[in-house]
């Protein structure tokens, strides 16, 4: 296959992560009240936006080793 | 109870329709033949093949039904995976990936056909494509009046655009672009579902929270105080737990029949493993779907569990599952509700995107297993025979159209006439409960005929009609529940009658397929190498690393797996 999995798989959850922190960090924090307080965008937009990377370097990595 | 979406959830659902069609595109260009098409050329790695053999059954029916039953019935639910996916993904990898695979068969009607004779492929080719577009078509129907109801959209629109979608890449990367695509699904349903557990479970109290609050579901509903948190503890007898199931009848009918009956001989996930780029990668392909199947209860069936222990006692977010008009929970709701509870703006996005990916990917894995069983054991069967493969792969494009455009259809048919959908999914039940038999007999037993084959797999599907038509749920009204031809026993519930009557398709199949292959003619040996267990040369792992060899993987996930129903005793 020409394409590996890993890239765009890795760049979506890269966006999705950087797009959640940033509008985790701009938003008005009242609405948080309904995830219990957490500021979930945020948290989680980080989780996201780091496996995106790992699956990014990994599928790099298999690239251009080939 | 409707929902407005902000910006930034339309934003997520956007970079996700376009990476998938992006896909579509890239992978055009590695379409060549109609082998790359419907077996993707058989050149993807093993933990591709595994995630997608996963992630093709994890339609959003079965996310949302699966979190459902878990408020129905709560822990009990995990049978499901733990006895009956998990060890039909084991065995179907260990034992009989080699015949599908080293058959060379394209699909499973066509080892079938390999194996006993024409008239068995016709049979299981016809009814396999017939139910595929029928239940593209009633997810897709369920996909829309969800959509409707949660937030607002017209489910005419939802039905056209998804598969305008599907069709769309499906046309474009043929087999590639809908594993792809289910691998993306599988990591977005993994994304999407844990900070929704996360959150539910901090609701409740924590593990030991969520066992007292389902106390009071379980005496509340008449049952001892355990019994929405242990899986066997209650199954002495039918009436002690809420599935109105007794352990032999779930361990035989579900464990064994129908779970093994699907895993194993169901196209549409066979057909992932089929795609694989070895032998050695084939067989490991349910082998690591095996791994996240076995996790998956924690995922799906537990935000059930905390949706009816939050009804019937709330936490501090006031969650409760909405009722129907007849007064009854609406348990399908217990996903999409929670979501909107717990989820802000943004993480609303992400859930969403998942959902909706499962319900994309779910049609697709339809429609490719549709478009192979249609081009290579309808079409190239009886109706042109000596097309070259240019011919095939326009064929198979055309079929994918025809199919959606069917499953549409389908889908139509679903809205407006809710009996006929009861009635036609009756009627594959019965059709595919005796399958597992004649795939055991014709992989192990060597003396098996064609003629065995096909009379067993109509004597079966025979069986399981009087069955349902003798027997019938306590409180149903004989009709579509059973019972029309008088009911002579009574189940304690639904799926207590659904297991034996996959109990008797599967022994009634087997037994006569055994008597009337003795009494036929055997298909020489030579025929058969490669296709029967004694003729076929034994397989050497020489040479794979240990998380390689299929034996000892499956052998630890056993372990993991009777670990599991032991801690959830």
């Amino acid at each position: 296959m020409n394409l590996d999995i890993r890239l765009p798989i890795g760049l979506m959850f890269a966006l999705f992560g950087a797009i959640l922190m940033v509008y985790g960090l701009a938003s008005d924090p009242a609405q948080y009240a309904r995830s219990l307080g957490i500021n979930m965008n945020l948290n989680w937009g980080g989780v996201m936006l780091v496996t995106g990377l790992i699956l990014l370097y990994f599928g790099r990595r298999a690239g251009s080793k080939a | 109870m409707m929902i407005q979406l902000s910006w930034v959830d339309f934003l997520l659902l956007a970079i996700y329709a376009v990476f998938t069609m992006g896909i579509g595109f890239v992978l055009k260009e590695s379409v060549k033949s109609s082998d790359d098409f419907f077996l993707s050329g058989r050149a993807i790695p093993a933990w591709i093949t595994g995630l997608a053999f996963l992630s093709a059954n994890l339609g959003a029916q079965e996310v949302i039904g699966m979190a459902a039953s878990g408020a129905k019935y709560g822990i009990m639910t995990s049978h499901f995976y733990w006895v009956g996916a998990v060890p039909a993904m084991l065995f179907v990898g260990v034992f009989m990936i080699p015949f599908y695979y080293g058959s060379k068969a394209r699909s499973v009607p066509e080892y079938l056909k390999m194996r006993f004779d024409e008239k068995t492929r016709g049979l299981n080719a016809i009814s396999f494509a017939v139910m595929t577009i029928f239940s593209s078509g009633i997810s897709m129907y369920a996909m829309g009046l969800l959509l409707e109801s949660l937030l607002g959209w017209n489910h005419h629109f939802s039905i056209w655009f998804s598969a305008a979608f599907v069709l769309a890449y499906i046309f474009l990367g043929g087999l590639t672009s809908a594993i792809y695509n289910e691998v993306m699904q599988f990591f977005l349903i993994v994304a999407g579902f844990i900070p929704l557990v996360f959150l539910g479970l901090r609701d409740v109290g924590g593990w030991a929270g969520l066992t007292t609050r389902l106390e009071k579901v379980s005496t509340a509903n008449g049952f001892g105080p355990g019994a929405y948190t242990h899986a066997w503890s209650y199954m002495g007898t039918p009436q002690q737990n809420p599935m109105g199931v007794e352990w032999f009848g779930l361990a035989m009918g579900l464990g064994f029949v129908l779970s093994f009956g699907y895993w194993c001989t169901d196209f549409l996930v066979v057909q992932r493993a089929m795609a694989a780029n070895s032998m050695s990668a084939a067989r490991r392909t349910p082998l690591i779907a095996a791994i996240p199947k076995m996790i998956f209860p924690f995922l799906v069936i537990v935000p059930g569990m905390i949706a009816i222990a939050l009804t019937y006692q709330s936490g501090s977010s006031n969650f409760a599952l909405p009722k129907k008009p007849d007064g009854t929970f609406n348990y399908d709701l217990a996903i999409p509700m929670m979501m909107v509870q717990y989820f802000p703006s943004g993480m609303l996005g992400l859930g969403l995107t998942a959902l909706l990916a499962s319900f994309m990917s779910g049609m697709a894995g339809n429609v490719t297993a549709f478009n192979t069983v249609w081009t290579y054991d309808i079409y190239q069967a009886y109706i042109k025979k000596d097309g070259d493969d240019r011919h095939y792969l326009n064929v198979g494009r055309q079929a994918t159209v025809f199919g959606i455009v069917a499953s549409i259809g389908a889908a139509y048919l679903a809205a407006s006439f809710n009996n006929i959908m009861d009635m036609l999914q009756l009627v594959f039940a019965f059709v595919n409960a005796p399958l597992f038999a004649t795939f055991l007999l014709g992989m192990f037993w060597k003396r098996a005929t064609g003629h065995g084959a096909f009379i067993g797999l109509l004597s079966g599907t025979l069986a399981a009609a009087i069955h349902h038509g003798l027997t019938l749920p306590n409180g149903a009204t004989a009709g579509i529940k059973g019972g029309w031809m008088g009911a002579t026993h009574m189940y304690s519930s639904e799926m207590a009658q659904n297991f034996w009557t996959a109990i008797w398709a599967w022994t009634t199949c087997f037994v006569v397929t055994i008597v009337v292959s003795l009494l036929t003619r055997p298909k020489p040996d030579d025929e058969l190498r490669g296709l029967v267990y004694s003729l076929t040369p034994r397989l050497s792992d020489e040479g794979l690393s240990w998380y390689q060899k299929p034996g000892i993987v499956a052998i630890g996930v056993l372990i993991l797996i009777l670990g599991l129903n032991l801690v959830f005793m």
